[in-house]
């Protein structure tokens, strides 16, 4: 048997009481592509911080090709042919293509940066892996995918034989996702080693050779993908197996609401949104929640969201899919009251959203830290928040409330006084959905329910939507996960560049159709950046 | 005119060189709101050695040694320990103010204005040989701050080191990703300011007057400060900013010949920094993205 290119012995770290990595063994050989998946907090991120020379481990040691390293920094293991890809992209947004992957290792001549050779490697290393990049462009104006092509090129220029990819998929449309993968499989048919940490199981299944699983910081298994299911690997991941699709048992039928207005797009499909219209108890109700050709421009007079039409019926979930900038974040921002639109309507019982935040709008931000709560405020604090009443809080209510809310919607925490940035991700979020569900609104507005949230949390967070529509609220799901939509919508409308592209019974809506209308590649499609007028 | 013109360069000095220190600082992500405390700095011991050694040389080479070590104090906490750059620099700014003040009765025996025929000043161009109309009546390091701007527009293109310092300031978490010690970088760039202050100084009070007194800096820091907020990462805006802001004061003081009474030419400049920062922030705000 060969020598692995990377192997990992007995890797133990500790952050204060916390044991992150516990004797971890992992091994990797040339040319393979290996994914190491875990819930959120299962040690999957301390353990390539190890690699790559983030931390020192308390015990344990990397072989790199049989021969032990020290990794003080990550200079160092990029001296030993160690690259690593971050989920948040570690770019510099002023400088151009070539500048950023040579930045650091920067070919000289006579004392001065040589430029052309800068672009000319890089367009080089470009052609020679497939990855399509401009070297002279400005990173600032790329798209996302292009820009995870730029990392991959950084660790490659530096010649690297090991490659981390740390969720790379988090940030990609489904069809952009499928363009890495060919690339990784590329890559690791030219000799390199590909370490994939994910947590979404049908790539580690469609794009790994073996797997590793982790939890609470030890490997519960280790698998050939060959032959494994994505039970076999959740079953190691949370000790249990998931109740698959929680949500769908006690779904209503779909149903579909007819757009108001003639402005709307085609459908990408061909298949008429209306074509089929099930008797579901909601069928008949008024709509709770109705827009109607909703203009909103951003501070250049662009249209971030041109003219864009739908309602929803109470008891139903509406999900909308996109990738990210395409008006979505605008669109959400109108309907909770946060932004003015240009023009057209939101009306919520057939009366007009009114102010920031309307009180008949439960929302739920995708931005956690940022919008949904308030990080150094303590957790009965962000219980209250928005729905205080009165000149006095008076302590003891405050802390009384907080307290059957975490009851009810079984947040685990230290103390209800503790700051809510303690909690974990899938904590937190339960709790802004605690604080917005224990409100009575007719209408609950949802960004990326899930992002950041181990699975067990996810699980929780999708029964406790369903049961919001099942109580008959209008459910607007805004998710960038297609899998998440399908679990809880009824039906997806999909953006591109501000314009609706796509309005599908969840039946219909496949990854192909929806990654179609993701990139505009039917329906109405318009230039970036010009203008609605 | 040619008066005029010399008048521009002579108030534009100073400010240039404290304007390149703070704007080299903006570069590698440290905001540099010291520039004011450590000109004033620069133009005390810039006096105090050349009194010392009779050598207006000796004076300046002295200011830029002890402004560095005085950039220091701002570098250490806000680069090491990671302490607010802008509290700290409100810190040495009062700190200079004072400290400048109590050194001078200490070392000169009196407080207010300090003069003497011993103190040796900054030559002229023309004393040294190289006449021309509107340069000769200035110091050598009227040239040498405007050689700097170019020569640091040049290396934050072309060198290495430049390269690196402006990915620093972009994104500091990518540059350590990649192995480099950001805060050698950012301390390096917060010395420089400190030796570009005492350069500044120094010519504020070996080369457009020949004494010290207190606070003299005036304000000029605050508009080096202004002109790196308005020229972001390019040298050659931070010295239009500059030149602006000298032809304002050159401009009052012409204007206070001609019968302005003093406070307005005095407050002329100050007008005018304002005036271009409103203008800027709101052309700002129309071309920046949502």
């Amino acid at each position: 048997m060969s020598v692995p290119a990377v192997e990992l012995v007995g890797i133990t770290k500790r952050f204060g009481d916390v044991t992150a990595n516990d004797g971890v063994d992992l091994a990797v050989e040339r040319g393979e592509v290996h994914a190491v998946v875990g819930e959120n907090g299962a040690g999957k991120s301390t353990l390539m911080s190890i690699l790559y020379g983030l931390h020192p481990p308390d015990a344990g040691h990397v072989l790199r090709a049989g021969t032990r390293l020290r990794l003080r920094s990550p200079a160092d293991a990029i001296a030993h042919g160690l690259g690593m890809v971050h989920q948040r992209f570690r770019l510099f947004p002023g400088l151009s293509v070539a500048e950023n992957v040579v930045l650091g290792a920067e070919p000289m001549r006579r004392g001065v940066l040589d430029r052309a050779a800068a672009r000319r490697s890089v367009a080089d290393l470009a052609e020679r892996y497939g990855l399509d990049v401009d070297p002279g462009a400005r990173i600032g104006d790329l798209p996302v995918g292009t820009r995870q092509r730029v990392e991959i090129l950084k660790a490659l220029y530096r010649r690297a034989e090991v490659l981390i990819l740390d969720e790379p998929t988090a940030v990609l449309t489904p069809g952009e996702a499928a363009g890495l993968f060919r690339m990784v499989r590329e890559l690791a048919a030219e000799g390199v080693s590909v370490l994939l940490v994910t947590h979404k199981l049908d790539e580690v299944l469609a794009a790994g050779d073996r797997v590793t699983v982790l939890r609470g910081g030890r490997v519960t298994g280790r698998f050939p993908t060959a032959g494994t299911s994505a039970d076999d690997l959740v079953r190691a991941m949370i000790g249990r197996s998931l109740a698959t699709a929680p949500t769908t048992a006690k779904k209503p039928p779909a149903t579909t609401g007819a757009l108001p207005t003639a402005k709307k797009p085609p459908a990408t499909t061909g298949v008429p949104p209306t074509a089929k219209k099930p008797p579901a108890i909601a069928g008949g109700a008024p709509y709770r929640l109705e827009v109607r050709d909703l203009r909103v421009r951003d501070r250049d007079g662009v249209a971030a969201v041109g003219g864009v039409s739908f309602s929803v019926r109470p008891g139903e979930i509406v999900g909308i899919a996109g990738v990210a900038g395409s008006g979505q974040r605008e669109l959400v921002d109108v309907m909770t009251g946060l932004r003015r639109a240009h023009s057209g309507t939101v009306l919520l019982d057939g009366r007009p959203v009114g102010g920031a935040r309307d009180r008949r709008v439960a929302y739920v931000p995708g931005d956690r830290a940022g919008r949904a709560t308030a990080p150094d405020m303590s957790l009965a604090d962000n219980l209250l928040m928005g729905d205080q009443r009165g000149f006095l809080l008076g302590p003891g209510r405050v802390r009384g409330r907080a307290a059957a809310l975490v009851e009810r919607f079984s947040i685990r925490a230290a103390s209800v006084r503790a700051p809510i940035a303690q909690l974990s991700g899938g904590n937190a979020q339960k709790a802004v959905l605690a604080r917005e569900l224990s409100r009575d609104t007719p209408v609950l507005v949802v960004e990326e329910p899930t992002q950041g949230v181990d699975v067990g949390a996810q699980e929780q967070i999708h029964a406790l939507l369903a049961a919001a529509r099942d109580a008959g609220r209008a459910v607007l799901l805004q998710s960038s996960e297609l899998s998440e939509l399908r679990a809880l919508a009824d039906r997806v409308l999909v953006m591109f560049e501000g314009r609706l592209t796509a309005d599908l019974p969840v039946a219909e809506a496949t990854d192909e159709r929806l990654g179609a209308a993701m990139t505009g590649a039917t329906g109405v499609r318009r230039p970036a950046g010009e203008s609605t007028e | 005119m040619t008066t005029f013109l010399a008048a521009v360069l002579t108030a534009t000095a100073p400010v240039v060189l404290a304007a390149l220190g703070g704007l080299l600082c903006s570069v590698s992500g440290v905001f540099n709101m010291a520039l004011e405390g450590q000109l004033l700095w620069g133009a005390f011991t810039a006096v105090l050695f050349s009194h010392l050694t009779g050598s207006a040389w000796l004076g300046v080479a002295g200011a830029v040694l002890c402004t560095t070590l005085y950039a220091l104090l701002l570098s250490v906490p806000a680069v090491t320990f990671r302490a607010d750059p802008v509290v700290v620099a409100v810190g040495t700014n009062l700190l200079a103010l004072g400290l400048t003040a109590f050194l001078m009765r200490q070392i000169f025996g009196s407080g207010g204005t300090f003069s003497s025929p011993e103190l040796a000043g900054l030559p002229t161009l023309a004393a040294l040989g190289l006449d021309a109309p509107v340069a000769g009546s200035q110091s050598p390091l009227v040239p040498v701050a405007f050689l700097l701007v170019a020569a640091a527009a040049w290396w934050l293109g072309h060198a290495r080191s430049g390269l690196r310092l402006r990915g620093i300031g972009q994104h500091a978490e990518a540059a350590e990703s990649i192995g480099l010690r950001v805060p050698l970088y950012r301390h390096a760039a917060v010395l420089g300011a400190g030796a570009l202050c005492g350069l500044g100084g120094a010519q504020l009070a070996l080369g457009n007057v020949t004494l010290f007194s207190e606070g003299m800096s005036a304000g000029r820091g605050w508009v080096a400060v202004v002109a790196v907020m308005l020229a972001g990462s390019r040298p050659w805006l931070g010295l239009a900013a500059c030149l602006l802001f000298g032809a304002a004061e050159a401009l009052g003081f012409r204007l206070q010949g001609l019968g302005l009474p003093q406070q307005a030419a005095d407050a002329a400049p100050y007008l005018i920094t304002l005036l271009a920062l409103v203008v800027v922030a709101a052309a700002r705000r129309k071309e920046a993205p949502v």
